[in-house]
């Protein structure tokens, strides 16, 4: 390129055709601290990229853990409440009662409670009604459980009998998805049993099983499914049977032990077994408090990931904050130059503010594309021995738009101390540095 | 402005400065006077040299009159407007509009072009970029002789060419007084004289003041007036 010659300069003349098009490329759209700040960030372009890529490499592992942790704790969620009811509703429990005289000297003996004893929830039906009443309470489901012995030959197994209504309570506890054979059918002497009690006894769909209840009577019932529960006790155990046919072997005749609840919030039914039990003196179990253990272990994992979060959000902000420090001593000179002209210390906070949520937002637009893709990766290649995958994962829109501000307003936090150092410069101190 | 007080007017002396005193570190043990009492007047049209050996405060005189720094006392009038009284928005609001500035370096941003850096003090002023403005940006490259080169990005210009932008974008806003800090001090000889014979164009077709820093009495010589600084003070004026 030959040098341009400093001779000179000519007299006033007419601008030169620029043969229609604008004189200018601003976009007209574009306010002062925009056109700055993106022309700032344009002219140092490696070091825009290195923090654009810090910042989406942050919002990539926050996009892709959020995720997985959320994917994780629907499975459990739904493993949890595809099991088992929001609310139980149980009978009376025996109490064992020491007799005592006037001056509390216990008197009497100690009555052992009737271990296998069992006792029906009084006025079950009106409870029944009142229960669909209620504006929070999906299904109700009556049920009559107990303990009793799976007889095949010589073997003898403890098991849980559990007499329900199976048009109701199969929308309750999800057996049907959890079939491996037969079907979930229910009739006066079918039972569903576990795949570990069927593989005990070497049973298998059609197959008789001989139960026998702790009050003596004895049944003969046809299995019609087995079911895998994901937990090998409660396989070995857990067996369905009609409500009726339930009455009659724990002799219930008319009554039932327990009814089972689904909420329209499942989340709701802590708060909704206090009013239930204050309201019918019944004893009423959340899901909440009797998976105590499930919830504090979820908890547990969202604070961890909430901590491993705020610090990768953290290291985000110091790399922005670092990168505008730098800039700001760079360009101390421009911002100089462009306070004497006339540029208010508001527009110069702004333009570097601007750069800080700039640099983010396009971080966390390419974080949230690297999160997703190696959420979808990650998916693909880690799966069941079925192919499903491990935990199914919905990337919902609301966590990449809550990531996209989240990150975009620590952009801007993280920018406002070397925007105020700029804002603050002394222009004269600015213009010779 | 926020009263009609300190409304700029067209009449009067542009600048008057009476017994301006400037201090650093007021108060400490170590303050130093650099200037002590200048009175000064500066008339519409007027094209002055500030002459004066290095340290003897012209940059800092240059400083307070370009609103960029505060006297420790003395009063300073700029178009009537007596801007010790003003605050920082309000200087930085008459600063934009009344005064041009050329320094020793161009400082020109080299993220934009010639013809946008021209037009950046009027888009900090006006907010958003217009068709008007890059017209009289425009002009005013053509006016420096460069149209051809006004798309360029400043940083591929010539020094003498750089220093010819920053006059234009000193022009920008029509400012009644350009303050020219030994703009020709990094220019050959032929550049130099470009430079100052378009200042002294300016001065002549807009009646734009200028005070013109340097340290070439043949420049100076060919000035109006020279403003003889020395150990702070204004020793002649003539």
């Amino acid at each position: 390129m030959s040098e341009p010659s400093d001779a000179p300069a000519a007299p006033a003349a007419a601008i030169p055709p620029t043969g229609g098009a604008p004189l200018s490329t601003l976009p007209r759209w574009q306010p002062f601290e925009w056109i700055v700040a993106l022309r700032f960030l344009r002219e140092g372009r490696t070091q825009t990229a290195f923090i654009i890529a810090g910042v989406a490499i942050g919002v990539a592992v926050i996009i892709f853990m959020s995720s997985l942790m959320a994917g994780l704790e629907a499975k459990l969620m739904r493993q949890a409440l595809t099991t088992q009811a929001h609310i139980q509703l149980l009978g009376p429990k025996d109490v064992a009662r020491p007799l005592r005289g006037g001056d509390a000297a216990v008197e009497g003996v100690v009555l052992q409670v009737p271990l296998q004893r069992l006792r029906g929830i009084d006025q079950w039906q009106a409870l029944v009604l009142q229960m669909q009443a209620m504006p929070e309470v999906r299904l109700v489901s009556p049920g009559a459980t107990g303990s009793a012995l799976a007889v095949r030959g010589d073997a003898r197994r403890a098991i849980s009998v559990i007499g329900i209504d199976p048009a109701v309570y199969f929308r309750i506890v999800l057996i049907g998805d959890m079939l491996v054979a037969g079907t979930t059918r229910l009739s006066g002497t079918d039972i569903l049993i576990g795949t570990e009690l069927a593989l005990d006894f070497g049973l298998s769909v059609g197959d008789k099983l001989r139960v026998t209840a702790t009050s003596g009577s004895e049944l003969t019932l046809s299995i019609s499914g087995i079911f895998d529960l994901g937990n090998k006790a409660a396989n070995a155990r857990t067996t369905y049977t009609t409500l009726r046919t339930a009455q009659s072997l724990l002799a219930l005749p008319g009554s039932v032990t327990v009814l089972d609840l689904t909420l329209n919030d499942p989340y709701a039914a802590e708060t909704v077994a206090q009013r239930i039990a204050a309201s019918t003196g019944v004893q009423a179990d959340s899901w909440i408090k009797t998976n105590a253990q499930f919830f504090s272990a979820v908890a547990a994992q969202k604070s961890s990931s909430t901590v491993i979060r705020s610090f990768v959000a953290l290291s985000v902000a110091m790399g922005i904050a670092s990168v505008l420090v730098v800039s700001v001593v760079q360009r101390s000179s421009a911002i100089g130059i462009l306070r004497a002209m006339g540029v208010t210390r508001g527009q110069v906070l702004r333009l570097f503010l601007l750069q800080g949520g700039l640099l983010a937002l396009a971080g966390s637009i390419l974080g949230s594309a690297l999160g997703a893709g190696a959420m979808l990766l990650w998916q693909s290649l880690v799966r069941n021995a079925d192919g499903t995958p491990l935990i199914a994962v919905t990337l919902e829109p609301s966590l990449f738009l809550s990531t996209l501000a989240l990150a975009t307003l620590t952009g801007l936090v993280a920018a406002v101390a070397p925007a105020l150092r700029a804002a603050r410069l002394d222009p004269v101190v600015a213009i010779n540095a | 402005m926020p009263d009609e007080a300190n409304k700029p007017v067209d009449s009067g002396p542009l600048l008057v400065l009476k017994a301006v005193r400037k201090s650093y570190n007021v108060g400490q043990p170590n303050e130093t006077e650099v200037l002590h009492g200048i009175d000064l007047t500066l008339q519409r049209g007027e094209f002055c040299a500030v002459v004066g050996p290095s340290g003897s405060g012209k940059s800092t005189l240059l400083n307070i009159i370009g609103l960029l720094d505060r006297p420790t006392s003395g009063t300073l009038t700029l178009s009537g407007v007596d801007t010790g009284t003003l605050g920082d928005a309000e200087l930085t609001r008459l600063r934009g509009h009344s005064i041009g500035f050329v320094f020793q370096h161009h400082h020109l941003l080299s993220a934009f072009t010639a013809l946008e850096n021209v037009m950046l003090p009027i888009l900090g002023d006006v907010g958003f970029p217009n068709a008007a403005m890059a017209e009289r940006a425009a002009q005013l490259i053509t006016d420096v002789g460069l149209a051809q080169f006004r798309d360029r990005p400043a940083g591929q210009l010539s020094g003498g060419q750089q220093q010819r932008v920053a006059v234009a974008r000193a022009l920008a806003m029509s400012p009644a007084l350009l303050l020219a800090d030994e703009p020709t001090g990094n220019l050959d000889t032929v550049s130099a004289d470009a430079v100052f014979d378009l200042l002294r164009r300016v001065n002549t077709e807009q009646r734009t003041s200028v005070l013109f820093v340097t340290h070439s009495p043949e420049m100076a010589a060919r000035c109006d007036k020279i403003i003889r600084v020395v150990d702070g003070c204004v020793v002649t004026s003539n």
